[in-house]
């Protein structure tokens, strides 16, 4: 079971880079502290996702593989 | 502070359009400010109408369905077929459009420069370029590029 979200983006079928702009894209509308669940089937997000935390400020707070699927939960960190 | 990408791009087929766009909006995303110099052939990158193509003539390591000797490349329609195969593996995989990065990365702020002496040189129109493009030398990109984390001339 995934931990709780406020916003969820299915990204499945799209390939590199769309799925972190895409992702970048709905944590701008989203406010400090509100969580986002990111689904990708680009095999190359479970480096991907986890670097553009890191850079960008907004904790990654769970990964899990279900179905062939990446599931993330970033966090909008403080801006 | 942000970290700073200075990209040159001097290639226009269609293959070496995607690094330049692609990486300058991924380098949005992850916060970095980001220029693009356009120069020679790259300059076609900036026109409205993106007619670009892609051939295995010259390119050896192109994956193709069937080999094709280089002396049989020449035929008329194979480039046009190379290019047609390309976008459509492209969209088939799930990667986005060259005019999708594109407007990604005019949204999000990245500069895009036209260099003017290759403008010049070829005549190119004004009006074939797309709007919210800026313009300089070899001095506005090392300007830049001088205090930029990361350069790349693709």
């Amino acid at each position: 079971m995934m931990s709780h979200f406020d916003v969820e983006l299915d990204t499945s079928g799209l390939n590199c880079p769309l799925p972190v702009l895409k992702a970048r894209k709905a944590l701008a509308e989203m406010t400090a502290g509100q969580r986002l669940h990111l689904i990708v089937t680009d095999a190359g997000a479970n480096k991907d996702i986890p670097a553009f935390s890191k850079m960008t400020g907004n904790p990654l707070i769970e990964t899990n593989e279900q179905d062939g699927k990446l599931h993330f939960i970033l966090e909008k960190g403080a801006v | 502070m942000a970290k700073k990408l200075a990209i040159i791009a001097s290639k226009g087929t269609l293959d070496s359009a995607y690094p330049p766009f692609l990486l300058a909006s991924t380098a949005i995303a992850l916060g970095f400010e980001v220029k693009i110099f356009f120069t020679f052939y790259g300059l076609q990158l900036l026109n409205k109408e993106l007619n670009l193509k892609v051939s295995p003539l010259g390119n050896p390591a192109m994956p193709m369905p069937v080999t094709i000797p280089s002396i049989v490349q020449i035929i008329p329609g194979l480039e046009w077929f190379a290019t047609w195969m390309m976008k459509r593996k492209l969209k088939k995989k799930g990667v986005a459009s060259l005019e999708e990065l594109r407007d990604i990365c005019i949204e999000t702020g990245v500069e895009l420069i036209a260099c003017q002496m290759t403008v010049d040189l070829f005549d190119f129109k004004n009006e074939n370029f797309i709007e919210g493009i800026s313009r300089g030398g070899a001095a506005t990109f090392l300007e830049f590029a001088g205090d930029a984390d990361i350069t790349l001339y693709i």
